[in-house]
């Protein structure tokens, strides 16, 4: 039995309250699902239109939802953290051991980072930054497709405990070693943690890989670097930036596994390993990989404050030196993760200056954004509200984040709740805000009709007040001496209270992410009155609104031509001198070259003409690619050898029979390319 | 706005607002006094000049955040679509004077933090000795699972989960730990520094004033982490020997065998006091790290 199933046994199958919840709750969600799907005849639709799509839209819509689940998956996990230390106090223990406590903190963090930010994030990059560029896709498709799929197979192995039982690990975030070591953690908890993290960060540096490949070479003719929107400068920071920092993890994860499972000792603290070079090497990338997650939320915000403002972002050249400023210092901070463990006074100094100088080109952004608005026409709509609040909340963490980086401060509140404080104002405050930033900002234009502003309004305010309600008590628990991941503590410290505060506060943020879920319900209901038929509800400044809403799957008839930074709102400013000039002759003769054809095919009294165009296929390959990935992951947590050998085969002859298919790519002849241009004036989303 | 619409903002007004009202009712509890503060009520020099910087850096950072703060809320009221005429609309606005501004105002800030982050940092090193005409007191750490043991090697005596040592004396602290890294943390009196197996660490502090003072690991190292507390007592001198001269008299001693007894994990250990420690126990506890078959 053990050579067929490794370490898998019954026993090991859920049997405690809460895996048993989650196992019920996942399966009648499954089971919901596949009937509706049955019942609706929709499974052939899902697979082809959607689940073997290379359409970078299509796949960025897909993250959305995978990303939305894993959400409120961590939701969960927040909200029984929350409640166990509320409860858990004096001679009061909770409704939760130490152990389940720790796996629930464990999970919320590495679900929050990996698999909701990371996924909302590469979901707007993969639908906006093709656009932005004028391109119809990315550099690679099917790596694309993979990169996905490879996301979800991480995401569902970090889910996987509840239906095959085990555990997860209980050794934070992070996993610091030597507590992650086989002789603190035998059980494998930490190899699902190490699988799921290995798998989606695998993932992560194809995609990095994609994007950047993508932003360098296929831009619409003219756009230059210096006229790319500055999503598209942060998405490449960031990119760089995974594709210079997951190598570190990767290789940091197999260390551990080889630790673990291997019996070497890279991070034990006998037999010459050490423990410190864990903390090291998972910091140098842990640290990139906050960066990661916020440097494209800088850029959603810098296009919604110009176009909000109805006005030129001011200084763009300050925010492309910025964005580049971050990526390169980002890697040089890890050190302050760890100013508690020893290092002498040259060295802590050091990290703690480069950890204030970080501190300039994030200020700067702040101050160009806000210079942004200085002399504009603001229009306070959702994206705007969004931006405002994260200027909030993130100047606090700012400030958070600098006493965090000189060392004498950070002695006093590493590990403490203050910490705690700190990242979520930045996760949240800085990161999600973004994220909801942008989902609001591109909303009409992956729908094609617009998000409910009222009830959008609504859920912005509970947002921003849950969240200081609940993080405030967490800066001031800091300073009364509270350190992080407390499952009990005495009732003599006083801080019960703090923790029932932050508990409430955690309700108004439900309230605010139930309010999110009806607004998309209402407007999904209400979108024949809110078609966006312009392709351009905002007024905005760069080439997506320059499509229909939703850009039909090649994103643009014809290629624009790119003459300025903001290069649709230079088309927009451009037809209106073409429109005023009496003369068509005086138009030729005009210096201005002539207006973009994209443009044009949006105004009906040019004639154009359409040529053919050429797109990749659907392709499963991802899929099967990633379910042998998955699989080896999951044998190896159990240590069911054969199917490791055997998944690891299964996902080379994909490979090898995937490079004999040469027939990848399809055309969309001009006629058809004419007829859907036609149609897209009264398009919708693909229902 | 119509009717129904009013209905539901005043509603979703009244349900944010309760529970507003209750969390700053929360607040108005008697458990709400400086003394839990422990950060921030701070009873050795250490802990003071930490807290001191705290209250510099926060100042200066003013000097930028207040501004900002400051334009965000004056733009978005004078330059809302509502507000704006037209006349004060520029939407090419380029400013070389503003753009220079941007750059010096943070950069100014962070240059002289980083000044005071230099000095700081190597005045509060928690390695560079306490300067005093009194000798210092030596004690050395090991944090077990999930507990915490301190050895005085020139008292020879050593105790678990308490320490008791006199005020306004440099205490040296040696760190180690024979177990997964923990910290070691005494809010009103110092910073903390990393407990680690098979190295020893240090941290020095001097408490100013007398009383008891709680202590911890902010490091998560397994099951037993919250209950892996203890208590620091800062006394007179006299007091002091006296509390020593009563340990001596405990009828445990810490030999090996009980050592290799006490390492085993156990949960909210209570406190134990030991008349007698083996010789340099503190220094086998990591050796045992050097050597391969001892090691774990």
């Amino acid at each position: 039995m053990s050579l067929l199933f490794g370490k898998l046994t019954l026993a090991a199958l859920p049997h405690e309250w809460f895996t048993i919840a989650g196992t019920v709750s996942m399966m009648l969600g499954g089971l919901g699902v596949a009937l509706f799907l049955t019942y609706y005849k929709r499974w052939k639709w899902l697979w082809t239109e959607w689940l073997t799509s290379t359409d970078p839209k299509r796949i960025g819509i897909m993250y959305f939802v995978v990303a939305s689940l894993m959400l409120a998956r961590g939701a969960l996990d927040a909200g029984m953290i929350w409640l166990q230390q509320a409860l858990s106090v004096g001679s009061s223990h909770g409704y939760l051991s130490a152990d389940h406590f720790q796996q629930i903190f464990t999970a919320h963090g590495a679900i929050m980072v990996f698999f909701v930010t990371m996924g909302f994030l590469s979901g707007l990059i993969n639908y906006i930054m093709p656009l932005q560029i004028g391109a119809r896709d990315v550099a690679s498709p099917l790596l694309n497709t993979l990169s996905f799929w490879l996301y979800v197979a991480g995401a569902v192995l970090i889910n996987l405990f509840f239906v095959f039982g085990g555990e997860f690990a209980a050794t934070g975030w992070l996993s610091i070693a030597p507590l992650s070591g086989i002789e603190f953690s035998p059980g494998v908890g930490v190899d699902y943690w190490i699988w799921s993290l290995q798998i989606s960060g695998l993932g992560s540096l194809l995609a990095g890989v994609n994007f950047i490949v993508t932003i360098l070479k296929m831009r619409a003719p003219g756009m230059t670097l210096m006229r790319m929107p500055m999503f598209v400068w942060t998405s490449l920071s960031s990119m760089v930036l995974v594709v210079s920092v997951f190598p570190i993890l990767a290789m940091t994860l197999i260390l551990l596994t080889l630790d673990r499972q291997f019996g070497t000792h890279f991070f034990t603290s006998g037999f010459g390993g050490n423990p410190m070079l864990y903390t090291n090497l998972i910091w140098s990338w842990g640290h990139p990989e906050v960066y990661i997650l916020m440097i494209p939320a800088f850029g959603v915000y810098s296009e919604v404050v110009s176009t909000f403002s109805q006005k030129k972002l001011f200084s763009y050249k300050s925010l492309v030196v910025a964005a580049i400023l971050i990526t390169l210092l980002s890697v040089l901070v890890w050190l302050h993760h760890f100013f508690t463990m020893g290092a002498g006074a040259n060295v802590n100094a050091f990290f703690g200056i480069m950890t204030g100088v970080i501190a300039i080109p994030t200020g700067v952004q702040v101050f160009t954004w806000l210079a942004t608005m200085y002399k504009g026409k603001i229009n306070f709509k959702q994206p705007m509200l969004w931006f405002v609040g994260f200027i909030c909340t993130f100047t606090l963490g700012g400030v958070a984040g600098v006493m965090l980086g000189i060392p004498g401060i950070d002695f006093q509140v590493h590990n403490s709740l203050f910490l705690v404080a700190h990242f979520h104002t930045m996760a949240i405050g800085g990161a999600l805000f973004g994220i909801f930033c942008g989902i609001t900002y591109w909303f009409p234009k992956i729908t094609g009709f617009m998000l409910n502003e009222r009830l959008g309004k609504y859920a912005f305010w509970s947002w921003i007040v849950g969240f200081f309600v609940s993080f405030m008590p967490l800066y001031i628990l800091g300073f009364m001496g509270a350190p992080r991941r407390l499952d009990h503590y005495d009732a003599s410290l006083g801080w019960q209270w703090l923790f029932i505060v932050a508990g409430f506060g955690f309700l108004i943020i439900c309230l605010g992410a139930a309010l999110q879920v009806l607004q998309i319900i209402v407007s999904v209901i209400q979108r024949k009155e809110s078609m966006d038929v312009t392709g351009d509800p905002w007024n905005g400044r760069t080439l997506e609104w320059a499509t229909s809403s939703p850009p039909p799957v090649y994103n643009f008839a014809i290629i624009p031509e790119v003459r300025d930074r903001d290069a649709f709102w230079d088309m927009k400013q451009y037809a209106v001198i073409a429109r005023s000039a009496a003369d068509e002759a005086i138009l030729s003769e005009s210096r201005l070259p002539r207006p973009s054809d994209a443009l044009g095919a949006r105004n009906d009294t040019q004639k154009i003409t359409y040529k053919d165009i050429v797109m990749p296929k659907n392709t499963a390959i991802g899929i099967y690619i990633s379910a042998c990935t998955f699989f080896f992951g999951f044998a190896f947590v159990w240590h069911i050898w054969w199917l490791v050998i055997a998944s690891a085969i299964g996902a080379i002859v994909c490979l090898i029979v995937r490079s004999f298919d040469e027939e990848t790519e399809y055309v969309i002849t001009a006629v058809e390319v004419e007829k859907i241009e036609s149609i897209n004036k009264s398009s919708t989303f693909p229902m | 706005m119509t009717r129904r619409n009013k209905i539901k903002l005043a509603i979703f007004i009244a349900v944010d607002a309760l529970l507003v009202g209750f969390s700053l009712w929360m607040m108005a509890r008697p458990e709400f006094h400086f003394g839990n503060f422990a950060v921030l009520n701070p009873k050795g020099i250490i802990a003071l000049k930490e807290r001191g910087l705290m209250f510099t850096s926060v100042l200066l950072m003013l000097f930028a955040v207040v501004p900002a703060y400051f334009l965000l809320f004056y733009f978005s009221k004078k330059y809302s679509a509502k507000n704006n005429s037209q006349n004060k609309y520029s939407p090419n606005l380029e400013s070389n004077l503003i753009g220079a501004l941007i750059w010096v105002v943070p950069s100014v800030v962070i240059f002289i933090i980083a000044g005071i982050i230099w000095k700081s940092t190597h005045d509060l090193d928690p390695y560079k000795p306490i300067e005093s005409n009194i000798r210092p007191l030596t004690i050395q750490v090991v944090a077990l699972r999930w507990k915490w043991l301190f050895i005085y090697p020139e008292q020879n005596i050593a105790t678990v989960n308490f320490i008791e040592f006199p005020k306004d004396t440099p205490i040296n602290f040696e760190l180690t730990s024979d177990g997964p890294m923990s910290t070691f943390w005494i809010p009103q009196l110092s910073g903390q520094t990393y407990a680690m197996a098979a190295m020893s660490t240090k941290l020095h502090l001097m408490a100013n004033d007398t009383g008891e003072f709680n202590g911890l690991s902010s490091e998560i190292n397994g099951q037993g982490y919250s209950g892996m507390r203890f208590v620091a007592k800062a006394t007179s001198q006299n007091d002091f020997e006296a509390w020593v001269e009563s340990i001596k008299k405990s009828p445990d001693i810490l030999n090996e065998d009980q050592y290799n007894e006490l390492e085993k994990p156990s949960e909210n250990n209570p406190r134990a006091y030991y008349s007698m420690v083996e010789e340099s126990l503190y220094n086998n506890i990591m050796m045992k790290y050097m050597i391969p078959d001892k090691a774990k």
